[in-house]
């Protein structure tokens, strides 16, 4: 299990250390503290922090002593053992770290973990003991561990609090209770593609997240459905004579999804059915990823000509994809440029459009284009004449957008809410949907 | 210790105002000290002088007041074992505390305290807590027995806290029994022959149940718990699959990969014609693919684990090539695990995409990554034949780009590419001479030296080109001076007429001034082959090459098979098995996959048939008289308290591998072998080498009906052709659920291999200690009832000769073979060791073995209800003995 948990910031000092081994760094025993766990800490600096090259593996060993790391802005989570642990749980947990982290005291920063590293300790004591993974639901920490002290509990309180951190719904408290019950759902899609220079789809494909924040009171159930093509067609053969063709449009296929753990899964399993009791606050319900019949907001279509030895004609246009109604935002074409480029002239017909040589890219603003329009971009750069044998690698245009539909497809179709305890009944629950789709890596190759 | 305290450097007086900070009245004033001493302590200053006035503080009812002063204790009570003492009080006190909260964090606490005099009071509050009536005091005091293991292995086991550990296994609450289960498996793994897991059918089904209950990292510890599990038949198996499968959709990476595992695990038991494990394979790709979507660290992990399950089972993730491209700002580690992949899966009906993705990616700006992307284009040409042309003229368009390392990179797979398709692409050599003079790598000028002397008949100026690197031949490394020596004797052969000066030279310069011991012995052969017999020269010199196989990076199938059974850790990510980089005696075990179908020997349907004929003890039967009673006759009873063996077993023999099939025999088809029992799992390890002119493919295995029902467990895995002079090792895992049939003599098998030739009939011999169980330990209180049972007839006596060893190491010696010692007498200066062994059919058979100081000849009786396996037993002694 891990041995032990260190946070560097961007120099290579000790922010935070938590032994929790004492396998760790055995082998040299000074006295007390430093010494213990010197030996590890200056590996890790010496060889990840300070190594020249970039980083060529999350996963290091250095002497018998396996050395997990993520990163956030500048700052380096480490995690470290001498044992076989189980890899992807050390990073889940550096990640959920994070998590928690934010939580607590927002963005991660040198500061912010200066100034909390009490409370980070204490985190630290709750959620890995002995370098096992215990309870990281924030909303489970937030009942007891909060920096104020906890005064006054009684008896009732503390077991409560015993059996939420303990319990098969760690991830909710009860006795919540809101004045107004509501639910928030964003349909946040992420639509990824690879284009060859003569416009044929190389991948493509969306990656969604269904993010809920629910504002409920007591434990209520839910039952989250959507246009699975497999429950439609299974309801499909159940008795209404629909149009077959017509299900099939209004259903997607779902590659594969994973769930938020408060869902039950054997019952997905099952019967393909999302039931779950949510956790306060915002999470993240599912995840999925879609293949098939992927609505692409935009095509980009670009033309590079080479002019001699030093200039070069680029010429993009862009279409978009969708209902005229709907309107993409944040429109953002990223075309590169060789290293050696001395100049460049741009002529775009709508937004605006600037050589950044700091990137080595032209960037091309639209703050907003309706659906079934085009627009175009040329421009003219020139080169250095350079004696480098080595051809320009011709990086993909890139483009950011958002549009306010799923490009997947996806729609909710239902999201029911019971409460039986509670006076309060499914219509009584106020519901909002959005869906929103953005660029993932979203290339054309040139 | 005032001395040291005095002696503290402390210039700022920063030590000194903490110490009157700690001491003082207010409570606020003394929280503020005890944090500004775990900053200082953050940052690697030393604040032990501090102890006493820091546990003072520890008798508070302010909660992070007290955690503060823990967090201090458990990083400082090492070095101060005698002052560490003091707190000891108020750990005691604080496990009673009305309040949950404080009674785990005492627990959880005085685990970290790695001080001897500590843990003797632990034990009292931690078997307290162990029973608490609080569920999170339960899983935090199960943890702690882990903790207190890892300090004091035998006060644990002295106090009983395994047993309640394994209660805990049946606790109400989910995440006592997953820390439990966590604690357990660590425990088990630093007593590889313990049972303590006690795993079966009952705690399996526990462990489901609880499964579904607990939190992401509970399930994580249960999963990797079930897959150590060997479940009895292919029914248990699938049961077991069928309620891990909804893991597969969880949000937590870890949680789908160790689910993955268990499948991967389990799934070597279903029949392959079962609907169930086609239907298990469709569900295994897309979470696979899923995890590629994950924050680049984890698709790390994953993308190395994919490789593993790829080479185990290349039929689940075929359809999904297009996942596996790199994506222009993915991490470089993710980019070339991704490239790995996607080599692994090309196959012609895809190769025309990854051809087009992988030049591509040859363009781009990481050194690393542009040569394996290079490299790759090379082994799709050598894997797809129908690829090769295409394969051959993008690594062409790569060469003409210059870039000094894609060319070089580029020669050495053409290289690779020659051999795989001798005389087809010699039209290229020409641009490839064209870049001689900017290679400076040794691998590609070794490459483009070889490519030379073997084309050397068709190109024109050969002689030149050798000779210009001929004048630097000192300088070289000696990868390339091989290559020279060796290409310009090939010249030679060829082109004698104008090259004798040439090969002269390098002959002498290989011979004479190197002090390489391998260049002047190759440099003496070919000289002396040159100067004898030019004829026998041409022979050796430009014999006919093996052909090269497409899969030569492929992770052997032991160490694949053991790497599956750690899918998701470190393990896997190294693919190293973790006794590479594990110290101690963790991890030392090696797992392996369970056989097909059938392995739960006792039940299997040959085994009772076999009993059934009139041999052997109903197995059941022999635990039945446990009873604390002692046993019976003479001074027996003191003398069997050698119940736990003495030290670690030496594992079973194995003997050296004999030629079974003649070449001759055989249409040039050799094949060598012998058998070992590995971890319980019966294998026939065999090598074949292909002693003909052409390629062998298509192996396959068959037994003939036999005494103990052997039977291959799955197909023989020969997965690549085997070329001429080339051996392959296999292992054969075997099943005992064959058809039984009694040979004579009773070990002998005859064994059918196919191949694409012919088929050949061979027979051996096994040894019969591969039928010995692991559980072949007699309880000691029946053994002499059960050996005055069994009639004096048919006991049978040997005598073992020659043997020079002790009778504690002998016994050792046996026990590696799973003939067990149950107890041992002295008389008289002679050992008398008492030994049962079980066979896997249930038959029991007891031995008496007497060894005479001085005397290096044995004496064993052997008894048993099946006479006819005596002799074979004796055999087996005497063979385990002498080895």
């Amino acid at each position: 299990m891990i041995g032990g948990l260190f946070i560097y910031n961007h120099k290579g000092e000790v922010l935070i250390s938590r032994v929790y081994r004492d396998d760790i760094g055995r082998s040299v025993c000074l006295t007390g503290f430093t010494g213990r766990w010197r030996n590890a800490v200056d590996a890790f600096r010496v060889n990840v922090i300070h190594a020249r090259q970039q980083v060529r593996s999350p996963v290091t060993n250095i002497a018998r002593t396996s050395f997990f790391h993520v990163k956030r802005s500048n700052i380096w989570l480490a995690a470290v053992t001498k044992q076989n642990v189980n890899a992807a749980m050390v990073f889940e947990f550096l990640y959920k770290m994070c998590d928690v982290m934010t939580a607590y005291f927002g963005k991660i920063s040198e500061e912010n973990i200066k100034n909390n590293f009490v409370l980070i300790y204490e985190l630290l004591d709750e959620i890995l003991d002995f370098g096992y993974p215990q309870n990281s639901e924030t909303g489970a920490l937030k009942t007891f561990i909060t920096q104020q002290g906890i005064k006054g509990q009684t008896k009732e309180e503390q077991s409560q609090i015993t059996s939420q951190v303990t319990g098969q719904i760690g991830w909710r408290r009860e006795g919540i209770k809101y004045r107004r019950n509501e639910l928030f759902l964003d349909v946040l899609e992420s639509v990824n593609l690879l284009m060859s220079p003569q416009g044929q789809v190389l991948s493509a494909h969306v990656s969604g997240r269904v993010m809920m924040k629910s504002y409920l009171s007591g434990m209520p159930e839910c039952k989250f459905g959507m246009n699975d093509k497999i429950v439609i067609d299974k309801q499909g053969k159940g008795g209404t004579t629909d149009d077959p063709g017509k299900s099939g449009k209004q259903s997607i296929a779902i590659d594969d999804c994973t769930f938020h753990q408060c869902v039950r899964l054997s019952k997905f399993d099952s019967e393909r059915s999302i039931s779950f009791i949510p956790p306060d606050g915002e999470y993240e319900l599912m995840r999925y990823r879609t293949t098939k019949d992927i609505i692409l907001p935009f095509r980009v279509i670009p033309l590079v000509r080479e002019v001699g030895r030093t200039k070069l004609e680029v010429k993009v246009v862009i279409k978009s994809n969708f209902k005229p109604s709907l309107l993409a935002q944040k429109i953002e074409v990223r075309i590169p440029t060789p290293l050696n480029t001395s100049g460049v002239q741009v002529i775009c017909m709508k937004g605006k459009a600037k050589y950044k040589a700091s990137e080595n890219a032209i960037v091309w603003k639209i703050k907003r284009m309706a659906g079934m329009k085009e627009s175009q971009i040329s421009a003219e750069i020139e080169l250095l004449p350079t004696n480098d044998k080595k051809k320009w690698a011709r990086p993909p245009i890139s483009m950011n957008f958002e549009v306010p539909f799923a490009p997947s497809g996806l729609k909710v179709r239902y999201l029911k809410v019971f409460e039986s305890k509670l006076n309060y009944s499914d219509h009584d629950v106020i519901k909002w949907v959005r869906y929103i789709g953005r660029s993932g890596i979203y290339e054309t190759r040139c | 210790l005032k001395v040291i305290n005095c002696c503290v450097w402390d210039p700022s007086g920063e030590i000194f105002e903490l110490k009157a900070e700690l001491n003082s009245d207010k409570k606020e004033k003394k929280k503020e000290a005890v944090k500004k001493v775990i900053a200082s302590m953050t940052v690697g200053k030393d604040v032990s002088a501090l102890f006493p006035d820091v546990v003072n503080c520890m008798q508070t009812d302010n909660l992070e007041l007290k955690k503060l002063v823990y967090l201090y204790l458990m990083n400082y009570a090492k070095s101060q074992p005698d002052m560490a003492i003091m707190a000891v009080n108020t750990f005691v006190k604080d496990c009673e505390d009305p309040n949950p909260l404080i009674r785990a964090l005492a627990v959880r606490t005085m685990g970290c305290i790695r001080v001897d005099k500590i843990t003797e009071y632990l034990c009292e509050p931690l078997r307290k807590c162990l029973k608490d009536e609080d569920p999170y005091v339960r899983k935090t005091a199960a943890v702690c027995v882990a903790k207190l293991h890892d300090i004091n292995a035998q006060l644990v086991e002295d106090q009983g806290f395994l047993d309640t550990l394994k209660d805990l296994i049946s606790d109400s609450n989910p995440m006592v029994v997953a820390n439990a289960v966590a604690a357990l498996s660590e425990i088990a793994e630093s007593h590889p022959n313990s049972n303590l897991l006690d795993l079966n059918p009952q705690t399996i089904n526990k462990l489901l149940t609880a499964l579904n209950e607990c939190t992401e990292w509970g399930q994580i510890f249960i999963l990797d718990c079930l897959a150590n599990y060997m479940p009895c038949d292919d029914r248990e198996s699938q049961s077991i699959c069928e309620r891990v499968t909804p893991r597969l959709s969880h949000a937590n990476s870890a949680v789908v990969l160790s689910a993955v595992k268990v499948l991967m695990k389990f799934m070597e038991m279903l029949p392959k014609d079962l609907d169930y494990y086609g239907t298990l394979l469709k569900k295994l790709a897309p979470p696979l693919v899923t995890l590629l979507s994950a924050e680049a660290e984890l698709q790390y992990v994953a993308l190395r684990n994919i490789n593993l399950i790829v080479q185990k089972r290349p039929e689940i993730l075929k359809h999904e090539m297009k996942v596996f491209f790199v994506k222009y700002n993915d991490p470089i580690y993710v980019k070339l695990e991704k490239l790995d992949i996607m080599i692994r899966l090309a196959s012609q009906a895809n190769i025309a995409q990854v051809l087009a993705e992988l030049k591509e990616y040859a363009t781009e700006v990481d050194v690393d990554f542009v040569r394996k992307a290079v490299r790759a284009i090379g082994r799709c040409a050598i894997k797809v034949e129908q690829s090769a042309e295409r394969c051959v003229s993008t690594l062409l368009d790569l060469i003409q780009t210059k870039v000094n390392y894609v060319v070089q990179e580029a020669i050495v797979v053409i290289k690779d590419i020659f051999r795989k398709y001798p005389n087809k692409y010699e039209s290229v050599i020409a641009t490839l001479c064209e870049n001689l003079d900017s290679l400076d790598e040794p691998e590609a000028r070794a490459a483009m030296i070889w490519i030379v002397g073997e084309y050397a008949e068709r190109i024109d100026n050969a002689d030149e080109l050798l000779e210009s690197f001929l004048e630097g031949f000192h300088d070289e490394s000696a990868q390339v001076q091989l290559q020279l020596l060796t290409a310009i004797v090939k010249l030679f052969l060829k082109k004698p007429t104008e090259t004798q000066e040439l090969v002269q030279q390098v002959l002498s310069l290989a011979t004479q001034d190197s002090d390489n011991p391998d260049l002047r012995d190759r440099g003496y052969i070919y000289w002396r082959l040159l100067s004898t017999d030019p004829v026998a020269a041409k022979e050796v010199v430009l014999a006919e090459k093996p052909l090269i196989s497409e899969e030569t990076d492929l992770i052997e199938p032991t160490l694949l098979e053991e790497l599956i059974c750690h899918i998701g850790t470190l393990a896997s990510v190294y693919h190293k098995p973790p006794s590479a980089f594990v110290e101690g005696s963790r991890g030392v075990q090696h797992k392996r996959l369970p056989a097909r179908a059938g392995s739960c020997l006792l039940y299997s349907p040959a085994a009772s048939h076999f009993m059934g004929a009139g041999l052997g003890v109903a197995p059941a039967a022999m635990p039945a008289s446990l009873g604390g009673a002692p046993a019976v006759g003479g001074g027996l009873g003191d003398l069997f308290d050698l119940g736990g063996g003495v030290g670690m077993p030496t594992g079973s023999y194995v003997a050296p591998k004999t030629v079974w099939l003649l070449a001759i025999k055989a249409k040039g088809l050799e094949i060598s072998g012998t058998f070992a029992r590995r971890g319980g799992i019966i294998q026939m390890d065999l090598s074949l080498t292909n002693k003909a002119m052409s390629v062998m493919t298509d192996f396959a295995v068959q037994f003939n009906r036999n005494s103990f029902g052997l039977a291959p467990a799955g197909p023989m895995q020969v997965l690549t052709p085997l070329s001429p002079n080339q051996t392959i090792d296999v292992s054969l895992p075997l099943s005992m659920s064959g058809p039984v049939m009694k040979m004579e003599p009773l070990n002998n098998l005859q064994v059918a291999v196919k191949n694409n030739i012919d088929v050949f009939y061979f027979s051996c011999q096994y040894p019969l200690s591969l039928l010995f169980v692991e559980d072949g330990r007699f309880y000691r209180q029946v053994f002499l009832a059960t050996w005055k049972d069994i009639p004096n007839d048919s006991e049978a006596q040997f005598q073992i000769k020659d043997i020079h060893l002790n009778s504690d190491v002998a016994s050792n010696k046996l026990q590696g073979s799973n003939i067990f010692t149950i107890a041992k007498r002295t008389v008289e200066g002679q050992d008398m060791l008492y030994q049962s062994i079980k066979l896997t059919n249930g038959i029991w058979v007891l031995a008496e073995m007497r060894i005479q100081t001085g005397n290096p000849n044995y004496t064993l009786s052997i008894k048993c209800r099946a006479p006819e396996v005596c002799q074979f037993v004796y055999q087996c002694y005497e063979l385990v003995l002498k080895n």
